[in-house]
C-alpha cells in the first residue's frame, strides 16, 4: 500500500488526469513579470544615475514591505480562521464577538486604522499605566513595525474571517453529517473533513488579499516605518527628481504585485482543475 | 428479546412544519426492516433522528440500551449506527482508502496497518479493491455508493441506516448496490432501509412500513403487506409498482 505512489489530483503526478497539460504550458502572463523585470534592470544599467542610486538607497524599504507584508499575511490566515469560525459558531456570544469585530473593522478606513493603532493607542496605555501606577505600561512606546503588522492583521483578519466563512460555507452539508455518522466530533469532523476541503475554496481569495495586502503596505509610511514607498519619499526629498524615483518604486511593487497575481492564478487553476 | 432499535412517540417539528408526529417502532437484533412513503411523509427524518443528526422535540430512542440523552452517548451511538447517505457524501479531498481509514483511525484509535488491512478486506467485499487509491471523482455513482457502505461497515456497526441508497443512480448501478446490500442482510446485519426498490423489499425485509405525513400508517412482513387491505397501502404501492 504505502509503495504505491498517491493519484492525489492536483498533486505533484498530475499527468495523467484530463485537462492537466494546461498547467505544463507556460502561462504567457509571466512575459509581463519578466518584461517589468528586464525595464527595472535597463533602468539601472543604463541611467546608473539616478535608477541605480535608487534602487540601492530603497533596497532595505523593500525588504520592510515583504517583511511586514509576509508576517501580517501569516498572522492574517490565523485570525481569519478563528474569525470565519466565530462567525459560524452556534453559541451566540462567540458569534456576536466575531460579528461585531468584523463589522467594526470593516467600517474604519484602513489608513484611519493605522493611524489609531500609531498615535492612539499607545497614549491608551500610557493613561491607564499611570492610573494603575504600572511603569510598564505608563513608559509604553510603539514600535512602528510592530504596530504596523498588528494594525495590518486586525484590519486583514476581519475580511478573512468572511472568506473562511464563506468557504466553510460552502462545503456540502453532507461531508458533516458522513464524519459525524462515523462517530465523529464536532472538531474532528471540522479538522479532517471540512476544513482540508474549504482552504481549497479559499485559497485563490486568499491570493487576492496577499497583493491586496503588499500595496497596502505602502500605508506605513504615514507612521514613520521605512518601507520602499517612505523610502522614495526620503529619496526625493533629498534629490527633487519625482518622475524617475516614484516611476522606479512603482515598477518595483508592479514586479512584486505580479509576480504574486501569478502565483494565484497557478494555484486558481490548480485548484479548478482538481474539482 | 430486548429491540437494539427502540423509539418511542417522537415528534419532530422544523419550524411549523410537524415532520414526525408520535412515530413508534421497535426493530430487533437481524431485523432488516424498509420503510416507504411519499415525499416529505418524514422517512428520513426518522432514520436521521435514530442516530440524532436531527434532534427530536419529544419522545424516546433507545439504541443497544443506550439512550440518546447526552453529548458522550449520542457519540458512542453513532459509533454503533452506519449510515449511507442518497448522496454517497465521501469525502473528496481523500481517496477511497483515506475515505475509509480516516474514522478508523480518529474514532476507533486504530493503527494504521490495522485500518487498511480492514479497509481492504471490505473493498473486496464490495468489489473495488482495484480503486483503493482513486478519488471519489473517478467513480461512478454505484462505485461511490458502495465505497460508502464499506466506509460505515469500517466501524463495525451493528446497525446500518440506508436513506435511499439507490435513488441518485442510473439504473443500470442500482444492481450493484443492491447486490452489497443483500449480502449484508444475509450476514445477519440489522438494517433499517428507506428504499422504493421493491424487488430488495421483498427478498430482504422482515418486515415493511408505510409512512404518511409524519406517521406509521401500515407495517406487516412483505407477503403481507404486499396484499394489504389497507387503502392508502394499496394505492401508494400500486404507484411505486408502476414506476
Ligand atoms: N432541514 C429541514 N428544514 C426544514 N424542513 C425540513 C427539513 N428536513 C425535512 N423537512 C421537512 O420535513 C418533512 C419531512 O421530510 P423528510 O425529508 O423526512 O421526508 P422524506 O419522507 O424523506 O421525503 P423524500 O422521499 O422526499 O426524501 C418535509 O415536509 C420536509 O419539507
Ligand atoms: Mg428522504
Amino acid at each position: 500500500m504505502d509503495g504505491q505512489p498517491k493519484l492525489r489530483p492536483g498533486g505533484s503526478k498530475l499527468t495523467h488526469i484530463p485537462g492537466a497539460g494546461v498547467i505544463a504550458r507556460v502561462d504567457p502572463w509571466w512575459g509581463l513579470v519578466i518584461l517589468v523585470a528586464v525595464l527595472i534592470v535597463i533602468l539601472v544599467t543604463a541611467k546608473a544615475d539616478p535608477f541605480r542610486n535608487i534602487l540601492l538607497f530603497v533596497r532595505h524599504g523593500i525588504v520592510i514591505t515583504v517583511f511586514i507584508t509576509a508576517m501580517a499575511f501569516m498572522l492574517t490566515l490565523l485570525l481569519g480562521l478563528i474569525g470565519g469560525l466565530g462567525r459560524l459558531s452556534r453559541n451566540r456570544f462567540i458569534y456576536g464577538v466575531a460579528t461585531l469585530y468584523v463589522e467594526i473593522v470593516r467600517g474604519i478606513p484602513l489608513l484611519v486604522q493605522l493611524i489609531w493603532w500609531y498615535f492612539a493607542f499607545p497614549v491608551v496605555i500610557q493613561t491607564v499605566g499611570e492610573w494603575l501606577n504600572f511603569s510598564a505600561m505608563a513608559n509604553y512606546h510603539a514600535n512602528p513595525i510592530f504596530t504596523a503588522i498588528a494594525a495590518f492583521t486586525i484590519c486583514y483578519g476581519a475580511y478573512m474571517s468572511e472568506i473562511y466563512r464563506a468557504g466553510i460555507q460552502s462545503i456540502p452539508k453532507g461531508q458533516m453529517e458522513a464524519a459525524r455518522s462515523l462517530g465523529m466530533t464536532h472538531f474532528q469532523s471540522m479538522r479532517h473533513v471540512v476544513l482540508p476541503q474549504a482552504f481549497r475554496v479559499v485559497l485563490p481569495p486568499i491570493g487576492n488579499e496577499f497583493i491586496a495586502l503588499l500595496k497596502d503596505s505602502s500605508l506605513v509610511s504615514v507612521v514613520a516605518v521605512a518601507d520602499l514607498t517612505r523610502r522614495g519619499r526620503e529619496f526625493m526629498a533629498v534629490n527633487f527628481n519625482p518622475i524617475e524615483v516614484w516611476t522606479m518604486v512603482a515598477l518595483i511593487y508592479l514586479v512584486m504585485t505580479l509576480f504574486s497575481a501569478r502565483g494565484v492564478a497557478w494555484i486558481e487553476k490548480k485548484t479548478h482543475i482538481e474539482k | 428479546m430486548e429491540p437494539i432499535i427502540h423509539i418511542e412517540n417522537i415528534h419532530k417539528h422544523f419550524g411549523m412544519v410537524h415532520a414526525l408526529r408520535g412515530v413508534s417502532l421497535d426493530v430487533h437484533k437481524g431485523e432488516v426492516v424498509v420503510i416507504i412513503g411519499p415525499s416529505g411523509s418524514g422517512k428520513s427524518t426518522l432514520l436521521r433522528c435514530i442516530n440524532r443528526l436531527e434532534e427530536y422535540d419529544d419522545g424516546e430512542i433507545v439504541v443497544d440500551n443506550i439512550p440518546l440523552d447526552s453529548a458522550q452517548n449520542i457519540n458512542t451511538v453513532r459509533r454503533e449506527i452506519g449510515m449511507v447517505f442518497q448522496s454517497f457524501n465521501l469525502f473528496t479531498h481523500l481517496t477511497v482508502m483515506e475515505n475509509l481509514t480516516l474514522a478508523q483511525r480518529v474514532v476507533r484509535k486504530r493503527q494504521k496497518n490495522e485500518s487498511q488491512k480492514i479497509a481492504l478486506n471490505l473493498l473486496a467485499k464490495v468489489g473495488i479493491s482495484e480503486k483503493a487509491q482513486a478519488y471519489p471523482v473517478q467513480l461512478s455513482g454505484g462505485q461511490q455508493q458502495r465505497v460508502a457502505i464499506a466506509r460505515a461497515l469500517a466501524m463495525d456497526p451493528k446497525i446500518m441506516l440506508f436513506d435511499e441508497p439507490t435513488s441518485a443512480l442510473d439504473p443500470e448501478m442500482i444492481k450493484e448496490v443492491l447486490d452489497v446490500m443483500l449480502a449484508l442482510t444475509k450476514e445477519g446485519m440489522t438494517m433499517v432501509v428507506v428504499s422504493h426498490e421493491m424487488g430488495f423489499a421483498h427478498a430482504a425485509a422482515n418486515r415493511m412500513i408505510l409512512m404518511d405525513e409524519g406517521q406509521i400508517i401500515d407495517e406487516a412482513t412483505p407477503e403481507k403487506f404486499f396484499a394489504s387491505s389497507n387503502e392508502r397501502t394499496k394505492l401508494f404501492l400500486s404507484k411505486v409498482l408502476h414506476m
